[in-house]
Order: C-alpha cells, then structure tokens, then sequence
C-alpha cells in the first residue's frame, strides 16, 4: 500500500508540475481522474479489503494522508485559477473615470431671499423678531402715522401705487412699525421685511422691490447704538473690514435721520467706478424713531426713544453680486438663479 | 438747486478750494449732487487784438488776419470767414489744440493753401450768449470791450470762471432753497460772518391802496399776503450782473420786473410775482377758492378749468393768476406796463402742491411752495425786490404796501438740556460746543446749568423738538464722532423666526432639494395675462391699480400661474431648454371692489416646469416633496382648467378639499406660445396647507419583524384609477403598509380598453411575524376585494 500510495503521489505531483494542466478545465478533469468516485485514489480505497487486518491502520492513515495532500494541491491550483480569471475579468473593467458624474443637481434660492435670510440670521442673533405686514396697505400705516401728512413734500420721495379709497401699496417697509407698535410695549426689537412698491422702472428701480424695516424701541436707546448695529450688519454682511459711515438726511419718520454709507467693497475705500470714485456706497436710510411717531403708536416718548432703520435688499444683493440691472432680478432666467445656491 | 459760486460769495467769505466746500456741505447735510465750472469746456482760448487784416489771395470772403495773444504770440495768422471785425478790435481767439464749447477742438490747418493757426470764436462757440456777456449773441465773432491784456484768459473776460453748485436739498429744509440759505450754511461751517442782505430803498409819498385794494378770502390757503405798487416802470435793461445770475441759475432774462422777481426767487427762496395793475379790473385783487368751472390761461398760455380746491388771485371779474404756482396770461408784464403790483406771499404748501398735482402744471415758484416758505422770508424779500427796483431804477416806489395777516409769527423754542441732546445721540458733546455750533446757525441759546432754552432763527419752520435741536449739532460737530455701541442700555430679547416662518423655509428647502430655483415675480399682471389663459372673467374679481404704470402691470393677481408662465416662456424663448422654477408669494383677495377693507393677502404656491424629461408625475413630485415636508397627505382627482390640458389634469386635495391644480399647459396654448417643450404648471393654496401642516417628527420604531413584499399583476378596465387599487388594496389588510405602483402594460394580450397595474404590497408585521402562508392569504383576500369593488383580476 505504501508503494501505491507512494507512487499515485509521485505521478500526480509529475502532472500536476508545471505544464501539467494549463487551463482550469484540464485542473478539473485531472481532479476527477484522482478524486472523482472512479478516481485512482477511490480505486486504492476500495483495495482496501484485500489488506491484511493488522496492516490496515497504517494503510488506512497513508491512504488519507494522499487524499488530504491531493486535495490541497488540487485546492492550492483551483484558487490560482480563480484569481487569474477575476485579474483578467477586472483588467477588462476599466473606466474613463473623467467622464461625467449622475446626480440630481438641488435648486437654488433667490438672491434677494439669500440677502433676506442673512439679514434675519444676523438680526435675528442680536434679538430681533421677523414681523411681516401687509402689502396692501392703508394710508394711515404708510404715510400718517409715519409723520408723513396728506399733501406732505416727503411723498414725492416714493411715487405710490393706489388701488382706491384709503388703501395702497405700500412704498415702504415702515409701515410695519406701527403695526407693531400699535400692538407691543417696549422693548421692541423687529425686522420687517417684504415687497414694496413704487411708481418707478430702470436699470436700478423696479417697480416691486423689497425693503427690510429693523426698529428697536427701548429706553435709553442712542444714535452710536444704531451705528454700532450697522456696523455688525456690514461686517457680516460684507466683510470685516466694511465700514459704515453716517451723513445727515432726512426723512419724516426719524429725526436725526442719516443716510448711511458702505465703504466700497470693490476699491477698499479708494475710490472706483462702482462707487463713483467716492469710496462709499449709499445702501440704506436710519435714524432715531421721530417722537411723533412713537406718540402716533401710544409710545410715551418721554421715556422712550428707538431707531429704525430701512435696508433695500435688492440693492444689497446687487453690491454682494455684482448684479448690473436690478430687472435681472425679476426675469427668473434659470441661468441666472441657479448661481445661487442655497 | 444751483448756487453759482460768484454769487454766494456776495454773503460768505469762502476761502477754501470749493472741493472742500462741496465736502464740507456734503457732511452736514446738503449734498452737492454737481459741481460744475462754468468754463469746463473751454481750454486754451485767449483774449487776441487783431493787429492786421487782410483779404485771402483764393477766397472772396475769408480773410487772414494777425493776432496779438501776448505770451502766446504776437503775430499768429488766423484765416477767418467772419467779417464783423476791425483791426484793433479785441477778440477770444481758440489758439491751436484748444477745445471749445460742445466739445470742438481746434486745431492747426489750412483754409484754401493759408495756415491758420487757431480759430476766431463768436459767443456761441463760447458757450456764452448775452445774458453772460454784452454782445455773445451777435451773429459772427464776440467783440470784446474794455480794457483787456492780450493772451490772458478768456474764461474771466466772459464770465466762464465760475462754479455753479447743484444741491439737494432734503424736503424738511425749505429755507436752503435759495442762495441766501445756503450762504448761511455756509457761514455756519466755516465759521464765518454772514453778510447781511441789502433790504433798504427809497419809498416815494403816494400810496399802494390809492391804486388798489387787496382782500383775501381764504386766509386758510394764504396765511400772509403782501402787494406793494411800484409806479412808473420804465424799460430800463437788467444789468449784466443779474442776468448773469439768472443765466448761471438756468433762467434767461425776461424784463426788468420780471427779473427781479426771479432774481429773488433765486436769491431768498421765497416766489413773487408782478401784476400789470392796468389789467386787474376794477383795481381789486381778491385772493379766493376758484369757482367751479372757472378757467385760466396761465403764461405758457395753457388753460385750466379750475374747482374750488384750487386758489386763485383775482381782480374784480376774474382769475388773474394760480396762486402760487403761475400768473395770468392777462396781467402779464409788457414793454407798456407802468403800474405794477407786486405780489410776495406765503400760500399753503399741501394746496400748492394739491393743485399742481391736479392741474399738472408746475413751476420753480410751485416746487418751492411745496416744500415750505416762511413768512419770515416773505417778509423781508419784498423788500429785496423793492430795493433792486430802486438798484435798477426801473421804477418808483410806494410808501405802503398790503400786509394782510401780518401777525408775528411766533418764534420757535425748545425746552430741553445738555443731557438730553446727548442722552439722543450717545456720546457726550460739551455745552459750550453746543452753544457755539446752535449760535452759528442763528439760533438763540440761553442756559442754566445743563438746561437749555434754544430759540429757533424765524426762517427755520421745521424745527419741533429737542431731536431736531440734536440733528442740527451733530450735522456740525460730525457724524464721524458717533462711535458704535451695541445696544449697551437696552433689554436682553430672544430674537429669531415664528413657527410659521419656519415652516416656509422648510417647504421652499424640499422644493429646491427638488431641482426648483426660487423664483420671484411682480404682484401686478396684466388683464391680457387673464384673457390669455382665458379666465378673463376672473380678472373683473382682482384688485386695479388705480395710477399702473402700464396697463401690463395694472392688476393685482389672484394667481401665481400667469406669472410663472411668463417666466418659463421667457425661459424657453432664451434657450434654456428645462427648468423648474417655484415661488411663494402673495395673491391679493379684495372682499369688495372697489376696494373699502383691508383685501386678504393669500400665501400661494406656484411651480412651473418644462423640459424633455419632465412629465406631469415629476411635476407632482414637487407637490408630494412639499406635501411629505410638511406632514400632510395630498390627493388627486382629475380636473380641468381651460389652460391646461383637459386629459393632464389634477386638482390637488388635502382631507377631500381642493386646495390647488397641477397640469400640462394646454396643447393649443403651447402652439400660440410657441412652447415646443412640455410645460406644467401647479398652484397650491399654501396659507391652507400651512394650517394642516405637522412638521414635528413622529418616531416609530423599527418594526421587531422582517417586512414582508408581494408583487401583483393586475387586470383592469382602462377606467380604473391607481387610487382606486391602491385605496382598496390598502383597506382589505391592516397590514399593509406601502402600495407601489411600478409598472402598467397596455398591449394586444390584455385586448383593447384594458391595462395591467403591476403593484408591489408591503406588509409590515405587528405582533407576530408574518409567515409566507400567511402573506399568501392577504394576496388572496385583496385580490378578492379588487376583483368584487373594481372588477380586477390577477394576471
């Protein structure tokens, strides 16, 4: 049995040398002529018999050893095989991974809602509530109670839209003001925002545009106050080395009244074409809250004093953009709105 | 307004580079919009004498002449085709590379084989006629007088080196709209003394009312009003010196009287105006309301039909100016006047300003009524123009004059202190600062301890409170020292979106994680818009402008759709072949025309889409990414709308309500729009979804046992709708959780009229797990209920 076993092994390790089997089929072919139920090494099994008893231990143990090395070989080659086959099947896999991707591009946001959505984060952080008022609006909220009376010179100042009766567009965001001091005491730290309109188109005016209304009404509230949160705006809004300036101006509804500039932030200051060589940039009106107006609202102004102020976010967008024609605006070419990711 | 620099000069030492005037008005308030020298177009042009004349050899009518121009040359030869010329005569003479008026450059050439090395300007060439300079408006080359040194500049010579400021003046500071207030503007910043105006003139012993009577009716509309006879006018020309003035300002000379008035509308701000008493019937001058009906030819020689609204100046029969605003054309001043009546009065400013509006008739005189004269400065100014009558001699004077409700006005004063003002401002101005700055603007300031009580000057009408009285120190001690505080004093308060606020951010966030771009588009549309998607019936229910600025935006809409239709056309027309576009906006809901209550403002969704992938179930997925957002559960039923097509259709419903529409723009709309895409439009009743949202989360935990999934096959009439199937395959298993419709067959096995639905069911177990028999006995007993409510069968 030695002697069989002995030479099985020798004549399968000849085959199976180098050459021997050159394809996985032969490998599987030459397995069953050794392994398979007919195979030489079942053959030597059922011989088996014809071996002495006391021998068959030690015939049993080597038959088991050939069948236990044969498989490993023939295991050992299979897995050759496999892995030459998967290496030849994935070098066929290449890509040209610089071909384009597939994904579903998201939309975008509005350019005058991403500057309405900085202005409620950074606003929204130092206290101040969002209050939205109608649009339709009466006189009294845009103009009267605003120290703005029938036939007033500052009426000129916002060409008006009517729809009959006491009611209009409003012109302004102010409007908001009252409504909201007409209903809450001090303190009161609002933001107004929304569309306003006026009788006025070209490249800078459209007839809708929106407008941001800030109101803060509490005691002891001071002109440097309003000055410091315009400065925080134009830092967050623009970039930390905006700076805002104050010039006086006038408007019914605030006294003092400021026109607040924006150092350009397309010179640094210097002066070029954007800011008319001026280096400042006229962005928004302010001012303290007029103590009629404050009186119009059941406001003692005696103790009481605010500032307001009124922000264009079109025209914001327009400086942050680099927007030309505020009509782009309002054209909705997909082009154009989709440079503005959310 | 336009303040020649000459002119203001008159009042105020200025004695800075006028750029730093311009800044220096510029931060306290008056904001120079222009600053022009008067002479900018000019360059290089001389005084010349013309030293020799001689006829061009080739021409008949140039003729070559030689120029002394001093430093410049002494003998440049210039070939001129003018001929009001002599030898001797002083002439502005463009030399070679100069520039002139409108542009023209001059430069070194050859007229007909001569050399001529410049050019002989007339006045026009200037930019000058001859209210600037004596004779600019002859016909051929300015002829210059007196005394001039050749080769010097010719900008003085003719009155071109000057500036002209253009302010702006905020509506509330009536009293800078003339030279006058600004010189004291100017004084104040720049510390100088304010020369004092010359008000004094001769009165002659006959009286005003000997020749006239002054009544005025409407003391309401004419809180003061002043007429003064000036007798014996004579045509006397206006110096150059005014019209001058005039010209600088933009006003040509008229006549002498006339001029005056001009000059001091200029100068003091306050309108006057001068009647030729031999037209005022019956030597009566009644100022009233206008009677309805009543007509008037104003100077321009346009007519008004007048109402009672409207003021007028009359005479015993008839209106013979509007006040305020303009004369009549029929007391007009003329060559033949004598008597003259001058008229300085101070008319109410809304009424001006009603009437102006009304009429559409405006004036300087109107723009500064509007805004506010004081009756201080009418006053005084009568005696301004009085005494440039006797400055001109162009009349003789009256010893009295109508004042009618000449009261004293009172002054103004302002209780307040120290602390106060700076209380308002924040930072902490010295008292004495604050007397110094009040001083120099005229007021009076007296103070006792930190209280002060401030006077304000008679010509300064807005003033009203202690804020006002801080606006004027700052303006001066400068903005540039109010230094940031952040809210130091004020209350602590929480800050940041509502609920609601909230719940938009989120539904627009779905949409756009949807491919849409927010788009945002005007609230006013177009009848035609409504007539366009033939609802123009609807168009009667919405809100009018009633001052559109076209007919195109006269309509506040009542939906979004025509809107987003435009957008998307205009799109498509651009070449931008797909796109999906939403906008959240307002529709406007009258509860009566003509509109008498606050109209309802109706949050609404509106989406437009187009594009070769796009079919009306991507368009419902922007309903449905809304819809899951928010918490809600929408339905569909087929609908129509005339702008849509009838067979792609849906009317959107939450809890059996419609609540909006979604659909293919109607095929024959397509073809008129020339839309070759499909385009699907959808509104959505936001502010009613809003009010059913449940935006909180709701956990369920994951189910204990595998889920089980059956697909099924089914037959059905082309009728059936998948919500049908889906409703009643729902409904016959509670353990259903999900039905999903992947796949309908039509083709020549199932026979004509009918489809086959393929669905896949999800059952999630609840107690126990759900065996394979068990899943096969759910099958069943839908298929039944599918079979016997819609008449379904299993494939």
């Amino acid at each position: 049995m030695k002697q069989q076993t002995q030479e099985i092994r020798e004549e399968l390790e000849r085959r199976l040398a180098a050459g021997g089997c050159a394809t996985r089929k032969e490998l599987v072919e030459l397995k069953l002529e050794y392994l398979g139920k007919g195979g030489k090494i079942s053959a030597l099994s059922k011989g088996m018999r014809d071996v002495p008893p006391e021998e068959r231990p030690e015939a049993g143990r080597l038959l088991g050893e050939l069948r236990g090395w044969a498989e490993e070989q023939f295991d050992t080659r299979e897995q050759e095989f496999k892995r030459l086959e998967l290496a030849a099947k994935v070098a066929g896999e290449r890509i040209d991974v610089t071909m384009p991707a597939k994904f579903s591009a998201g939309g975008s946001v509005h350019p005058v809602t991403l500057v309405r959505r900085e202005l409620e984060e950074i606003f929204s952080g130092m206290g101040f509530n969002i209050y939205e008022g109608p649009e339709i609006e009466r006189d009294y909220y845009n103009f009267q109670a605003l120290n703005i009376p029938a036939d007033h010179p500052a009426r000129d100042m916002q060409d008006t839209f009517f729809v009959g009766g006491e009611y209009l567009l409003r012109s302004q965001t102010s409007s908001g003001q009252i409504r909201v001091m007409e209903k809450q005491a001090p303190p009161i730290k609002i933001l107004s925002p929304g569309r306003v309109y006026r009788s006025d188109s070209d490249a800078t005016h459209s007839p809708m545009f929106h407008q941001m209304e800030g109101l803060v009404v509490d005691k002891n509230i001071t002109l440097c106050d309003l000055k410091g949160i315009l400065d925080e705006f134009a830092r967050r809004m623009f970039t930390a080395e905006t700076k805002t300036r104050f010039r006086p101006s006038y408007f019914p509804f605030t006294e003092p009244s400021v026109e607040v500039d924006l150092s350009c932030k397309n010179c640094g200051g210097k002066g070029c074409r954007i800011c008319k060589g001026t280096g400042w940039i006229e962005v928004l009106g302010a001012g303290m809250v007029n103590r009629k107006v404050l009186a119009n609202c059941g406001i003692d102004p005696d103790v009481y004093t605010g500032f307001a102020f009124g922000i264009g976010l079109e025209r914001i967008a327009m400086i942050k953009y680099g927007i030309g024609d505020i009509r782009l605006l309002f054209e909705n070419d997909v082009r154009f709105l989709r440079q503005f990711r959310d | 307004m336009k303040v020649p620099l000459s002119w203001l000069k008159d009042y105020v030492d200025v004695e800075i580079p006028v750029e730093e005037l311009a800044q220096k008005l510029f931060s306290c308030g008056l904001e120079v919009e222009e600053l022009v020298y008067v002479g900018q177009e000019i360059d290089r042009c001389v005084v010349g004498r013309i030293e020799k004349i001689v006829p061009h050899p080739d021409s008949d009518h140039l003729q070559i002449c030689s120029l002394n121009c001093g430093a410049h040359g002494e003998s440049i030869q210039i070939v001129t085709g003018a001929h009001n010329i002599a030898e001797g005569d002083l002439v502005p003479v463009a030399l070679d590379g100069s520039s002139l008026h409108g542009g023209v450059k001059i430069k070194k050439g050859k007229l007909r084989g001569v050399e001529s090395c410049g050019m002989l300007c007339s006045g026009e060439e200037l930019g000058i006629n001859g209210d600037l300079y004596d004779g600019a408006d002859v016909n051929g080359i300015l002829i210059l007088h007196g005394d001039l040194v050749p080769g010097s500049d010719i900008k003085p010579v003719v009155g071109l080196d000057d500036y002209v400021l253009d302010i702006a003046v905020t509506a509330n500071r009536s009293d800078c709209q003339s030279v006058y207030g600004i010189a004291r503007e100017v004084a104040a910043l720049l510390g100088k003394p304010l020369k004092p105006l010359a008000l004094d003139y001769t009165p002659l012993s006959f009286s005003t009312a000997d020749e006239v009577s002054v009544t005025v009716e409407a003391p309401d509309l004419c809180p003061r009003y002043i007429a003064h006879y000036v007798a014996e006018l004579n045509n006397a020309p206006t110096p150059l010196w005014m019209r001058r003035r005039l010209a600088l300002c933009g006003l040509r000379s008229i006549r002498n009287v006339v001029d005056i008035t001009n000059f001091v509308l200029l100068e003091m701000g306050q309108p006057m105006h001068a009647f030729d008493l031999s037209h005022v019937a019956g030597k009566q001058i009644i100022v009233r309301r206008a009677k309805a009906g009543e007509k008037i030819v104003t100077l321009d020689e346009k007519e008004f039909t007048l109402t009672p609204e409207n003021l007028v100046i009359c005479d015993a029969e008839k209106p013979v100016a509007l006040a305020g605003i303009m004369g009549g054309l029929n007391s007009e001043i003329e060559a033949e006047t004598r008597g003259v009546l001058f008229e300085c009065a101070k008319f109410e400013r809304a009424n001006v300003r009603r009437t102006s509006r009304a009429l559409g008739q405006k004036s300087d005189s109107s723009a500064r009524y509007e805004k506010g004269v004081d009756s201080y400065t009418t006053g005084i100014a009568i005696n301004r123009a009085l005494r440039l009558v006797q400055e001109l001699g162009c009349g003789k004077i009256a010893r009295d004059r109508f004042d009618v409700n000449a009261e004293e006005t009172k002054p103004i004063v302002v209780e307040t202190s120290v602390s106060a003002i700076n209380a308002l401002l924040g930072i902490e101005v010295p008292k004495e600062e604050i007397k110094r700055i009040l001083t120099s603007l005229n007021f009076s300031v007296t103070s006792r301890g930190d209280a002060l009580t401030v006077t304000a000057p008679a010509y300064r009408e807005d003033i009203e409170g202690y804020p006002d009285i801080a606006e004027e120190v700052i303006r001066m001690y400068g903005y540039d020292r109010i230094e940031g505080t952040f809210l130091k004093n004020a209350s602590s308060t929480m800050g940041g979106l509502t609920d609601a606020q909230k719940l938009e951010a989120r539904a627009g966030s779905a949409l756009r994680r949807q491919g849409y771009s927010e788009a945002i588009t005007y609230s006013f549309i177009s009848p035609r818009d409504y007539a366009l998607l033939r609802i123009a019936d609807e168009a009667k229910k919405a809100i009018r402008i009633v001052n559109p600025i076209g007919e195109d935006m006269s309509l506040m809409r009542t939906t979004l759709v025509p809107s987003l239709l435009d957008s998307a056309v205009r799109n498509v027309r651009r070449g931008n072949d797909a796109g999906r576009l939403y906008e959240f906006a307002n529709i406007y809901l009258a509860k009566e025309l003509p509109v008498t209550e606050q109209p309802e403002e109706r949050r609404t969704l509106g989406i437009a889409v187009w594009g070769g992938a796009e079919n009306f179930f991507t368009a419902k997925g922007a309903f449905e990414a809304f819809a899951a957002e928010l918490g809600l559960q929408f339905s569909y039923a087929p609908a129509e709308r005339p702008y849509l097509h009838p067979g792609k259709c849906a009317a959107v419903l939450l809890n059996g309500k419609e609540i909006g529409v979604l659909g293919e723009l109607a095929p024959d709309l397509a073809e008129e729009l020339s839309v070759e895409v499909p385009l699907y439009l959808g509104e959505l009743d936001y502010a009613a979804a809003a009010e059913q949202a449940d935006a909180a989360v709701h956990y369920v935990p994951l189910p204990a046992f595998p889920e089980v999934r059956r697909d099924l096959a089914l037959l059905a009439e082309e009728s059936v709708s998948c919500a049908e199937v889906e409703k009643v395959i729902a409904e016959s298993c509670k353990y259903v959780t999900a039905v999903h419709l992947f796949d309908v067959y039509r083709g020549a096995q199932i026979g004509e009229g009918k489809k086959s639905m393929a669905f896949t069911v999800t059952f999630t177990p609840r107690e126990k797990a759900i065996s394979p028999e068990d899943a096969d006995g759910y099958v069943r007993r839908i298929v039944k209920a599918l079979g016997e409510k819609l008449g379904l069968s299993q494939r």
